[in-house]
């Protein structure tokens, strides 16, 4: 059971962000402009950090929910998605992109632990300074959405069969509060 | 050095919010909502929760900016800057309310990992009369200041170590908030004892 009482049948963040608009609306919108908006990595690629990253903090409902939206990227490939969240050295992805992964393990475990050579490695593959900061700011943001669901022990279905329709949702239509019809026609 | 280029003379968090607007604005309504909204806990005491998992972060610039604004929110003199030092310490030794020990307790632990959190520490936090929005707010503040924290930590910001820095920040900070402010403008404790001009962008 949640430590404090949120709706019912409302899977990990869910709950919270419904028991609490006020913060709701500035999570979403971060998570809105760090993973859906225009950027020079693909969404598939963000979603593949912010997977990354809830592995690492072992938190069911982020990691299952974000590996689902990036598989929703990538046409269903879960398999090159559990690779980048298990082991991203051996993923068949780009070197820059396992250059940020890197970084972001790093910040996963402590800003302080990000070095000059991590970042040097991911310039040298290509990774532009927005690209540096949205990847530590991706990580940051995981850190924090991970302690939210997990501090609260809310509830965490562990079927990733679970999590496939939401990976859709959220890989084609967001992460933003969708508004009701009127409110949408005011 | 930062690990990407930031304006130059803009301290901690601020060098990144200037260089991505886009994100800044989700990030300060986030950080008033939580710290400097209407409440039944009061801003010092939110602050004081941000300032502790700063501390239990080791990140320079927040705990520093932030146990400066609770400091300001408690009446500003040397006094109010001790006990803030010393909650950071050992808060469980202060003179603080039982409810908020229980709160720091559980915002510890948020620090540390969010599976950390028992129901042992929110039964104790209820027992002394904490509400369930102050439970989630406690965790949440303590969840965003693990983002703040590693954001400003993660890209190697400058974070200056004169306490006029911090003063300055805080008083700004107690009064105005975190939204609406003009985060590009540098500080008169940093241009006064510069003596250079300040803006340009420098870094990698």
């Amino acid at each position: 059971m949640a430590h404090i009482q949120v709706p019912e049948g409302m899977p990990g963040i869910v709950g919270p962000l419904a028991f609490s608009p006020d913060t709701a609306r500035p999570l979403l919108e971060l998570a809105e402009v760090l993973l859906r908006g225009p950027n020079t990595l693909s969404s598939a690629e963000r979603e593949m950090i912010a997977a990354h990253v809830s592995y690492r903090n072992d938190c069911d409902f982020c990691q299952l929910s974000h590996s689902a939206a990036a598989a929703a990227h990538l046409n269903g490939n879960f398999e090159l998605v559990e690779q980048i969240k298990v082991n991203p050295e051996s993923a068949d992805v780009s070197d820059k992109l396992k250059a940020l992964v890197k970084i972001a393990g790093k910040v996963q475990q402590g800003g302080k632990q990000v070095s000059a050579g991590d970042v040097s490695l991911a310039r040298e593959h290509g990774a532009t300074d927005k690209e540096i900061h949205d990847t530590v700011l991706i990580a940051a943001a995981f850190c924090m959405y991970n302690r939210y669901v997990d501090g609260l022990a809310t509830w965490q279905p562990r079927e990733p069969e679970a999590y496939r329709e939401m990976g859709e949702q959220l890989a084609h239509q967001g992460y933003r509060l969708r508004e009701s019809p009127k409110a949408a026609q005011a | 050095m930062a690990h990407i280029a930031l304006t130059e003379g803009l301290p901690g968090i601020r060098g990144p919010m200037v260089f991505s607007p886009e994100t800044t604005k989700p990030l300060c309504e986030l950080v008033q909502v939580l710290l400097s909204g209407p409440h039944s806990l009061t801003p010092a005491e939110r602050e004081m929760i941000a300032t502790y998992v700063s501390s239990e972060n080791d990140c320079y610039y927040c705990q520093h900016c932030h146990g400066s604004t609770a400091a300001q929110h408690l009446g500003g003199s040397e006094k109010e800057y001790e006990f803030v030092a010393a909650m950071k310490r050992d808060f469980e030794s202060t003179a603080l309310s039982p409810k908020m020990k229980a709160l720091l307790n559980i915002a510890g632990k948020v620090q540390k990992g969010g599976k950390q959190v028992t129901t042992a520490d929110v039964e104790r936090a209820r027992l002394q009369g904490a509400t369930d929005k102050e439970i989630h707010d406690t965790v949440l503040i303590a969840a965003a200041f693990c983002m703040f924290n590693r954001y400003v930590d993660g890209l190697a910001t400058w974070q200056p170590h004169d306490p006029d820095v911090y003063r300055e920040i805080g008083q700004h900070t107690a009064r105005l908030g975190y939204v609406g402010r003009d985060y590009k403008k540098p500080l008169e404790s940093i241009a006064a004892k510069k003596g250079s001009p300040i803006g340009k962008v420098t870094g990698s």
